[in-house]
């Protein structure tokens, strides 16, 4: 196959030295092996997520996004846009649509726009890495490069918001969503059937604000992984990882409960498969660690 | 109470409906509810809700302007999207709660010491300085929002995550001295600028 | 019976049954038991061979009565279709082996099985007779249509555009009904945004350019006489003037009257700016498109109050406690006058459940929603006469407050009351006992059972809900719109068409002596033997149908285009002197001790399942199909209706040693699925009594059973079956085998 381009858009939580990195160091492993090249779009900003909203008001918020899609345009212009954050997709697709939808805001958000010496066309596609696996490869072509499956290892697919709603995956429902699951088999892992906190809200970033609020509900979006007798989780969004794994002792200590599983990204599970070593797959930007993916990293 | 308040009030009279469907974003889809309550089902948080997006529709209807606008129910909204996939009746429930917490923030009429408010501010100042998430600088600054001797309590109380992320090389603590940022500053504030003039000048001609 | 009958009995061996089934045997039992003079075999009876097999005999005139051994008499009835030929089916595949698990203990009494059937089959037949037309038909093609609003406007132009002359009668002065005082209507095409035109105008052209049609305007129905085909009708004038018409069938589109809003005194109905839907109707035209102003002081209306339900889906006092169906989208409707006439008017429609049904009610709610109408949740305690408007009181249900507003109109939706005439069934007046108000008949009719249609709830007329909605109880009279169950104007005008298209088939079918419906195309009809009558009226009574008049002393009139066919006279005959030409107590009281009767000893119990054939026959053929077993001791009759059940029957089985008897009929009462409407009703009235039959034998109360079973009941009717092999296992076997 021949290699596949995409105009990439890291956001800020991947940034050297941000809260996934981890995110970004596997992702670029995992394409090595598929023969992806991901162009960053130059001198992006950030999207504002979906929590900028009491400061920024509507056209601020839209003209973030236009922005780097105005950039990429630039740049790479016969590439889809590509995002591995859940909140940077979103944001971002939200503003390609509602540019389609209403040619008021387009006038008026070129007119920011114009102020940076820019314009937007919004002639592209804004697509979230899973999709990109699943719609240009397929669950057959990323079996095939397996070379180490991740045999014995139970996984709860933890899909969560915003790479689910509004948009989702194409064809998948938004009460049960089953690519990731569908990832973990074909990399040889035995997925969790019936987890039902897989689309439960963690609280994004209501768990710096409410924390006791989001706490409870990152609880039960862990229990249940126990209880479906999850070695792991796995998500495709950096907030979610974020939040199910970095409180853990904090819900331990709150709820009594002995709390202490990894929490992965597919591109992390897709690494170790694909025969990368533990330091190409992130493993060490684990708080807690995955043990039995750095077995399988270090044979 | 702010002057734009004022000169709003003055305008719409009784009437909030119009007002929502003239400055809120998305306003306009409000009075498409069917109150079905599905969304008051849908919503992760809605037991810390003071009242759910369906009656805050309803509120709306019914001219309860005060109530909603100083309420902290849709500072309660996670950006989940359960509603707006399930609503019956296609209403963009999540953008119209950011849109009715935005504006009820730039009339001035939010409750003091919302914590989600403070929050997405401190997000919203944080990210428009450079064009980049500061993370090390937003939780710093999280943890003061509510005064020093708070802030040294939870900083504190952080401190085993913030040290698992560092250890896991995920939070620098050199972010401080100014991290990332976008190259074209120039250009990104002004693209801003722009952008909330133009978005000022639209709620100065239906507040007038 | 002089005629001789030949009688011919053909064995299928295909479909299995030649493996499963000794098929000589079946034969020999045809011969021996059944006494036919001719009997054949076949290895596939339906094919063209062996159809021609059959016609061969009765073309040879060697055969006058066949009985086919094969399959379901509801299978392969395009293949076994003989005419000048009495013929029965009995269902040795579906009756017998696909409930019998093929087995080597169960061939025996599978093989019992067969073999009763064949000798029930022969048995029956030899008391059956070819029906003939009954002399009793009418000619007369034209249609009468009672009401000239939209249903009956559509249903006279319907029925016109087939060909068909109708007679229109209308109280008023003028054709349009309810719908004239309508300023526009709900639309019934896409899209669904906004009022249209009334329609009244456009139908009223229509039929006055019609030559089919003749109108009768300020006329009423004096009298109706006769039966489909030969209805015989006055119609009078308000000044006296009655012309005598001849009709085939009757459309009787009577509408409604609205509820009247002076009984909800909570609402202020006295206060002028208290109206009804009606009461706004009439502000809307005289605005013409203008702004609508309040009755009080005429002042522009600015804010409105729709209030839904008023006085109806309440079990209180004097309320409807039934929906209207049509209000919520009338209410959206008329909110659009007014913001069609100035959007910034306060429009709010308070209701508790919006209701709005049909393919458009969404959108055009969501129409109104667009065009500003505020819709609540909310329940209104109190309307009082305020200093600036009508002061409502009402609970936000959403909101959970209560609320004190001012507008300037209110508008109740109130119901919708059929125009039905007569209560025929209302018990009389007590001794003394005030009566306040005589209903008008609508039909006068000169039947013994009463003036009007009957009725079923709420005064709509009955009819059979789920599966002939039009046909009322009286044959070649159809009943459609509001008076029928409460609707819309779109439901009514499809309603309309649907009624129009019974009464061409009633008039066509009566023309040839068939039965209209459900027995459509039926030749036979009941008759009684003048000589054994005792004059009991209980045929006229139980006849579901009103089919049966009295003469002056007292004996059975029939009226054969009137009749169904259920044969609920024939069950009520306590002489049993009514028979049908193939349906009679004896043909199938010949079948129950046809049976072969095996002694007390043998531990060979043997059931009577008496199964009406219109749902529980086809369930226990659909049982058959998904292979659900059971007993091998029961013996399944169809009858026509569990109505036509004769008690003799029932006393006949105990006493030939029948140790089980099931009665399997639909549901009864007012949610009835029953075909004949009464037919299971009164037939588990009659069975209540059997009691006493039992008693006198000395027999327990649990030999026999009368179930309501539905022909989705495929799982439990073998149930039913199986269980009353287990009681009779545990009470024992009958001692009257003899
Ligand atoms: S998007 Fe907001 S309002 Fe909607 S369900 Fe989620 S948290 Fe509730
Ligand atoms: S789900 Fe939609 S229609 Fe239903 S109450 Fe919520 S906003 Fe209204
Ligand atoms: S009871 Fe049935 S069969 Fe007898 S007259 Fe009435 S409709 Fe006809």
């Amino acid at each position: 196959m021949a290699k596949k381009e995409y105009s990439f858009y890291p956001g800020c939580s991947s940034q050297k030295g941000a809260s996934s990195i981890n995110y970004l160091i596997s992702t670029n492993s995992m394409c090595e092996e598929l023969d992806i090249q991901l162009n960053h779009i130059p001198d992006w900003n950030c999207c504002a997520a979906s929590i900028g909203y009491a400061g920024g008001g509507e056209l601020p918020r839209l003209a973030l996004s236009a922005r780097n899609i105005a950039l990429s345009e630039q740049a790479h212009p016969d590439q889809d846009i590509v995002a591995t954050c859940a909140a940077c997709w979103l944001a971002t697709k939200e503003t390609k649509e509602r540019l389609d939808e209403s040619a008021d805001l387009m006038a008026e958000t070129n007119q920011a726009l114009s102020a940076a010496g820019l314009e937007i066309k919004n002639n592209k596609e804004v697509r979230h890495m899973a999709e990109v696996l699943i719609e240009d490869f397929g669950y057959e072509a990323l079996g095939a490069k397996v070379k180490k499956p991740l045999e014995g290892i139970k996984i709860a697919g933890y899909v969560g918001c915003q790479t689910n709603r509004p948009f989702g995956i194409d064809g998948e429902s938004y009460e049960n969503p089953m690519y990731l699951d569908k990832l973990v088999e074909t990399l040889g892992a035995d997925p969790v059937k019936n987890y039902d906190k897989k689309v439960q809200c963690c609280g994004g970033a209501l768990a710096f604000s409410e924390p006791e609020k989001s706490q409870d509900m990152i609880k039960d979006i862990i229990g249940a992984a126990y209880d479906g007798g999850a070695d792991m989780i796995v998500t495709p969004c950096p907030v979610c990882q974020m939040n199910v794994e970095v409180y853990q002792d904090q819900i331990n200590e709150k709820y009594g409960t002995k709390f202490n599983i990894p929490v992965v990204y597919y591109s992390t599970l897709m690494s170790v498969a694909y025969g990368r070593n533990a330091k190409d797959s992130a493993l060490n930007g684990q708080i807690i660690k995955a043990k039995q993916l750095e077995a399988i990293a270090n044979k | 109470m702010s002057e734009l308040n004022n000169r709003v009030v003055e305008k719409y009279r009784n009437n909030f409906l119009k007002e929502v469907e003239a400055n809120v974003e998305e306003g306009d889809w409000v009075k498409m509810c069917m109150q079905c309550g599905v969304c008051a089902g849908s919503c992760p948080l809605g037991d810390a809700w003071e009242h759910t997006p369906q009656k805050l529709f309803m509120m709306i209807r019914a001219g309860k302007r005060d109530e909603v606008l100083s309420s902290d129910a849709m500072w309660m909204c996670t950006s989940c999207y359960n509603c707006i996939v399930r609503c019956p009746r296609e209403l963009p429930i999540t953008h119209i709660m950011h849109g009715l917490a935005h504006y009820a923030a730039r009339l001035g009429l939010s409750p003091k010491n919302q914590p989600t408010q403070k929050f997405a501010q401190l997000f919203w100042d944080n990210l428009t300085k450079t064009g980049r998430v500061n993370e090390l600088k937003l939780g710093l600054n999280l943890y003061f929002m509510n005064g020093f001797s708070e802030g040294v309590k939870k900083s504190l109380e952080m401190r085993s995550i913030g040290q698992g992320m560092f250890f896991a090389k995920r939070l620098n603590p050199m972010e401080i001295l100014g991290g990332h940022g976008v190259k074209d500053q120039a250009g990104f504030h002004a693209m801003l600028d722009k952008a909330r003039e133009i978005e000022d000048a639209k709620l100065d001609k239906f507040g007038k | 019976m002089a005629v001789q009958k030949d009688i011919g009995a053909y064995i299928c061996s295909g479909c299995g049954l030649g493996d499963r089934l000794d098929c000589d045997q079946l034969e020999k039992v045809a011969k021996s038991d059944g006494r036919a003079k001719l009997t054949r075999q076949h290895e596939f009876l339906c094919s063209k061979a062996g159809v021609e097999m059959i016609q061969a005999d009765i073309d040879a005139g060697d055969v006058s009565h066949i009985v086919l051994g094969a399959c379901s008499r509801r299978a392969k009835t395009d293949a076994f279709n003989f005419e000048n030929v009495v013929m029965t089916r009995t269902n040795l595949r579906e009756g017998v082996i696909w409930v019998r698990p093929d087995t080597d203990e169960a061939r025996e009494s599978t093989q019992e099985m067969a073999d009763d059937y064949i000798r029930m089959g022969c048995a029956e037949v030899k008391y059956q007779d070819l029906p003939a037309p009954s002399q009793e038909q009418g000619l007369n093609r034209n249609m009468l249509v009672v009401g000239g609003g939209i249903t009956g406007m559509t249903s006279a132009i319907e029925a016109a555009k087939a060909g068909y002359n109708v007679g229109l009668v209308e109280k008023a002065g003028h054709l349009g009904g309810t719908a004239a005082a309508l300023y526009k209507r709900v639309p019934e095409r896409a899209p669904y945004s906004l009022p249209v035109d009334n329609g009244v105008d456009s139908l009223a052209t229509q039929i006055q350019g019609n030559p089919r049609i003749t109108v009768y305007l300020n006329s009423t129905v004096t009298k109706t006489s006769g039966a489909p085909g030969r209805f015989s009708v006055d119609i009078s004038t308000e000044s006296g003037d009655t012309t005598t018409e001849n009709f085939g069938a009757i459309v009787q589109s009577s509408g409604f009257e609205p509820y009247d809003m002076s009984q909800l005194t909570e609402f202020s109905p006295e206060s002028p700016d208290v109206v009804d839907q009606l009461g706004l109707e009439a502000l809307a035209k005289e605005a013409n498109g203008g702004a609508i102003k309040r009755p009080s002081d005429a002042k522009a209306v600015e804010s409105v109050l729709f209030v839904q339900c008023a006085g109806q889906r309440s079990e209180k006092e004097g309320h409807l406690s039934y929906c209207s169906g049509h209000c919520c989208a009338t209410s959206i409707k008329q909110a659009m006058y007014f913001k069609q006439a100035n959007p910034d008017t306060d429009t709010v429609v308070m209701y508790t459940d919006l209701r709005t049904p049909g393919a458009g009610g969404e959108d055009f709610y969501r129409s109104a929603q667009k065009q500003g109408v505020i819709f609540t949740k909310g329940e209104v305690s109190e309307v009082t006469p305020g200093d600036t408007g009508p002061l409502v009181k009402f609970n936000d249900l959403i909101l959970d407050e209560n609320v004190e507003q001012n507008f300037d109109l209110v508008v109740l939706a109130t119901g919708m009351l059929p125009n039905s005439g007569v209560n025929i069934d209302a018990p009389a007046p007590a001794e003394g006992e005030e009566v306040t108000e005589t209903p008008v008949s609508i039909l006068n009719l000169d039947y013994r059972q009463g003036k009007d249609i009957p009725q079923l709830v709420h005064g709509f007329t009955d009819s059979h809900f789920i599966c002939f909605p039009y046909e009322t109880r009286r044959t070649g009279i159809y009943t459609a719109g509001p008076v029928r169950r409460p609707m819309d104007i779109k439901q009514a005008m499809d309603d309309a068409t649907g009624a129009a298209m019974k009464a061409i088939q009633a008039i066509e079918n009566s023309s040839k002596g068939l039965a209209a419906h459900p027995r459509s195309g039926d030749l036979s009809f009941p008759s009684f033997r003048k000589e054994g009558c005792t004059q009991c009226k209980r045929c006229t009574v139980e006849c579901p149908f009103g089919a049966i008049n009295e003469d002056e002393r007292g004996f059975p009139q029939y009226n054969e285009g009137r009749c169904r066919r259920c044969g609920t006279c024939m069950g009520a005959c306590p002489v049993r002197v009514i028979s049908f030409a193939n349906y009679s107590v004896d043909s199938v009281g010949q079948q129950i001790k046809a049976v072969d009767m095996p002694d007390e000893f043998e531990e060979k119990p043997r059931l009577l399942a008496l199964a009406c054939e219109n749902d529980a026959y086809p369930a226990m053929d659909m049982a058959a199909m998904n292979k659900v077993e059971y007993s091998a001791y029961v013996r399944a009759i169809p009858v026509r209706c569990l109505g036509s059940v004769n008690t003799i029957w029932i006393t006949d089985a105990l006493n030939s040693g029948y140790d089980g008897i099931m009665l399997l009929g639909c549901q009864k009462g007012e949610n009835y699925q029953c075909h004949f409407v009464k037919g299971s009703e009164i037939a588990h009235i009659r069975m209540s009594k059997i009691d006493d039959t039992l008693s006198q034998l000395q027999l327990e109360k649990e030999r026999v059973g009368t179930h309501e079973v539905a022909i989705t009941d495929v799982e439990r009717i073998p149930q039913i079956i199986n269980e009353m092999a287990e009681t009779v296992q545990k009470i024992g076997m009958s001692p009257f085998k003899f």
